[in-house]
């Protein structure tokens, strides 16, 4: 079904039930217990998730077929930011043509970058992409004020044009929405003391992300993404084979812009704000991070690893002071206070302590990333179901079938 | 007319003449060995006929075509393939996705932006690199990663990537070079079976006499940077100039 084999159509499926099932999932406590500031069903966390699940499936379809470490994809998300926020300001508070616009301009921005960073590779090709999206920052900040508002971000304003909306009278800003559905629209349920909230915005980026997580999937499993495998393994034989690398590479470097560029379109889409420190360095190296720590070159990595780290950083940022101290009332004030001390390098504004020794530790004991983790704990699980002893830890594969 | 055509083709590095008037002609569906001492101009010769240095003076001609200055996938795609001295393979990829690869580029040329395609529904390549892996009797190994195949069987499997896309010449660089004679054998046997069951045009570039005298049916002998003598096994065998200058007591 949809070109997938059985395997990948059920993990598919998988993928979208947990989608369309987070509100519920990712809320599993109880509304005014302790636990509940640990609870991720709020709009604003899962899309956030679902973009940058998207900005990293993306990336990897660069970075985890063709080994080629781009520094810079961060320029392609706040291009992609621009030019949703332009269309926001001019044409129209629906999303469609914004994110159409910015899959589009991110394109063509990846396709001039790519083009000359590919003439390098290594660390000379991620110096240059680190270097592109340095003075795309720069420009956005300063030189191109007219086009980015600079330091204060494209904003909506009253009197935009908006050519293709009613006249707006409220007197307020309008929302952005799909079709007349604003993307703010909530549906609240409450049951067994938890609130479950069913964002439209949510779905919205879920969706998306689905779907380009299913082209995601069909590049991986096409001849095209085995050429872009080989370039990772061998581009010398690779030329003397009768293939030329450059373009294979170029149209990777290409559509991991475009999915960028699709989730900064999706940012502005949630949240109609375009600033230029989305095209930061520190914003490029999250989605290296994201990919790496998740598992680069796997389908499911990006996606966990951009969970993970947007989770987490939800979450620790908000522990601060006065949660350490309730956390650690009942012990005597001359051990709480240190302790709480010492906690609170690591939460708060220090939680990117916390990622980097994650980073740390995944790196060097999980080379493959959360995925190589979970196979590893799926491995030891049935070894000892299957301690009875039934055939070799590597079946034989089944026979091709070349005749379906 | 031979498929392969070299013309008084020079070249020089600072002072030293790498190759001083080489003509060479390779005919269609022989092997043509080119044995010589090191520092003979050999690795020279290979780099010139695969685009890799541009000589000084001369013309390379492939079926007719200048092969000088174009890059290694064009060279490819007119139909030369080459074998290298230590195995180049996808060494992260499956033997079966080894031998596509080459089925992908002689189909479709040097780039095609296929993303949307199944591998699987690829009845026609997977047929074609199956054929091959069981021609060369490596079928049972189709899904194993090419990076743990012993150093006889990446060989073996470079070979098979070179031979499915049915090359109009092989280029083979020093085949058998570091290997023990066990391997060696393999090699030559392996390379026998290829001559004997398809039409195939081969350049050897070889110090092994050995592997040259059992599968060549040309050779050139090369001498400072220019040949000496062509011939055949037979006669380069009995020829004085070349026993003494290079054969030396290996001969024998």
């Amino acid at each position: 079904m949809l070109g997938l084999e059985k395997k990948d159509m059920r993990f598919l499926l998988i993928v979208l039930l947990l989608t369309l099932a987070a509100p519920i999932l990712l809320n599993p406590f109880a509304e005014n217990s302790a636990m509940a500031q640990f609870n991720a069903g709020y709009p604003d966390l899962m899309q956030r998730i679902a973009i940058f699940s998207i900005f990293a499936v993306g990336f990897n379809i660069l970075f985890g077929l063709t080994g080629y470490l781009s520094f810079g994809h961060a320029a392609f998300l706040g291009v992609g930011s621009y030019a949703a926020m332009w269309m926001f300001k001019l044409l129209s508070m629906n999303i469609l043509p914004a994110i159409g616009l910015s899959v589009v301009i991110a394109g063509v921005f990846a396709l001039l970058i790519g083009y000359i960073s590919l003439r390098r590779s290594g660390i000379y090709f991620s110096i240059l992409t680190l270097a592109f999206a340095q003075m795309s920052f720069n420009m956005a900040y300063s030189v191109l004020t007219p086009l980015t508002n600079g330091e204060t971000g494209l904003q909506l304003a009253l009197d935009d044009p908006r050519v293709l909306d009613a006249a707006n009278t409220s007197g307020s800003l309008p929302d952005t929405s799909l079709f007349g559905l604003a993307m703010n629209s909530t549906l609240k349920v409450e049951f067994l003391g938890r609130l479950f909230q069913f964002n439209v915005g949510y779905y919205v980026c879920g969706m998306i992300s689905v779907v380009m997580f299913y082209i995601a999937l069909r590049i991986f499993r096409s001849p095209f993404g085995m050429m872009l495998r080989a370039v990772k393994s061998n581009q010398h034989r690779m030329s003397y084979t009768g293939l030329n690398a450059r373009p294979y590479t170029l149209a990777a470097f290409v559509i991991s812009g475009m999915y960028a560029g699709l989730a900064g379109g999706l940012m502005a889409a949630m949240d109609p704000l375009a600033g230029a420190e989305r095209m930061q360095w520190t914003a490029s190296g999250e989605v290296v991070l994201m990919t790496i720590l998740g598992g680069a070159g796997t389908m499911l990595g990006p996606v966990l690893g951009a969970g993970f780290i947007k989770y987490f950083e939800n979450i620790f940022s908000k522990i601060n002071d006065n949660v350490l101290h309730s956390w650690f009332a009942f012990l005597p004030h001359w051990i709480q206070d240190p302790l709480v001390w010492l906690f609170a390098r690591f939460t708060g504004e220090g939680w990117h302590l916390t990622l980097g020794l994650l980073f740390m530790l995944v790196v060097i004991f999980l080379p493959g990333g959360l995925v190589e983790g979970g196979q590893r704990i799926g491995r030891l699980f049935r070894r000892k179901q299957g301690a009875g002893g039934d055939g070799p830890a590597h079946p034989p594969k089944p026979a091709p079938h070349v005749a379906e | 007319m031979g498929i392969l055509e070299v013309k008084g083709v020079s070249k020089r590095f600072g002072g030293l003449q790498a190759l001083g008037d080489v003509n060479l002609s390779v005919a269609e569906n022989t092997v043509h060995a080119i044995i010589g001492p090191n520092g003979a101009g050999k690795s020279t010769l290979l780099n010139v006929l695969v685009g890799k240095l541009i000589p000084d003076t001369g013309s390379v001609l492939f079926d007719g075509k200048s092969v000088l200055g174009r890059k290694p996938h064009e060279i490819n795609q007119m139909g030369i393939s080459r074998v290298f001295q230590t195995p180049e393979i996808f060494s992260d990829l499956t033997v079966l996705e080894n031998v596509m690869i080459p089925c992908f580029a002689k189909r479709d040329g040097s780039f095609r932006l296929h993303a949307f395609e199944r591998v699987e529904a690829e009845d026609e390549i997977v047929y074609q690199a199956e054929k091959m892996l069981t021609d060369l009797h490596m079928l049972e190994k189709r899904d194993l990663h090419a990076g743990t195949l012993s150093r006889g069987d990446k060989r073996r499997l470079e070979m098979a990537m070179c031979l499915v896309q049915e090359p109009k010449l092989l280029l083979l660089d020093e085949p058998t070079a570091g290997m023990a004679r066990a391997d060696t054998n393999n090699t030559i046997d392996l390379l026998k079976e290829i001559k004997a069951t398809r039409p195939i045009t081969m350049a050897i570039i070889e110090h092994d006499m050995h592997v040259v005298f059992s599968l060549a049916e040309r050779i050139t002998v090369l001498a400072q940077g220019s040949p000496l003598v062509e011939d055949t096994p037979e006669n380069i065998k009995g020829n004085p100039k070349v026993r003494e200058a290079y054969l030396g007591e290996a001969a024998d």
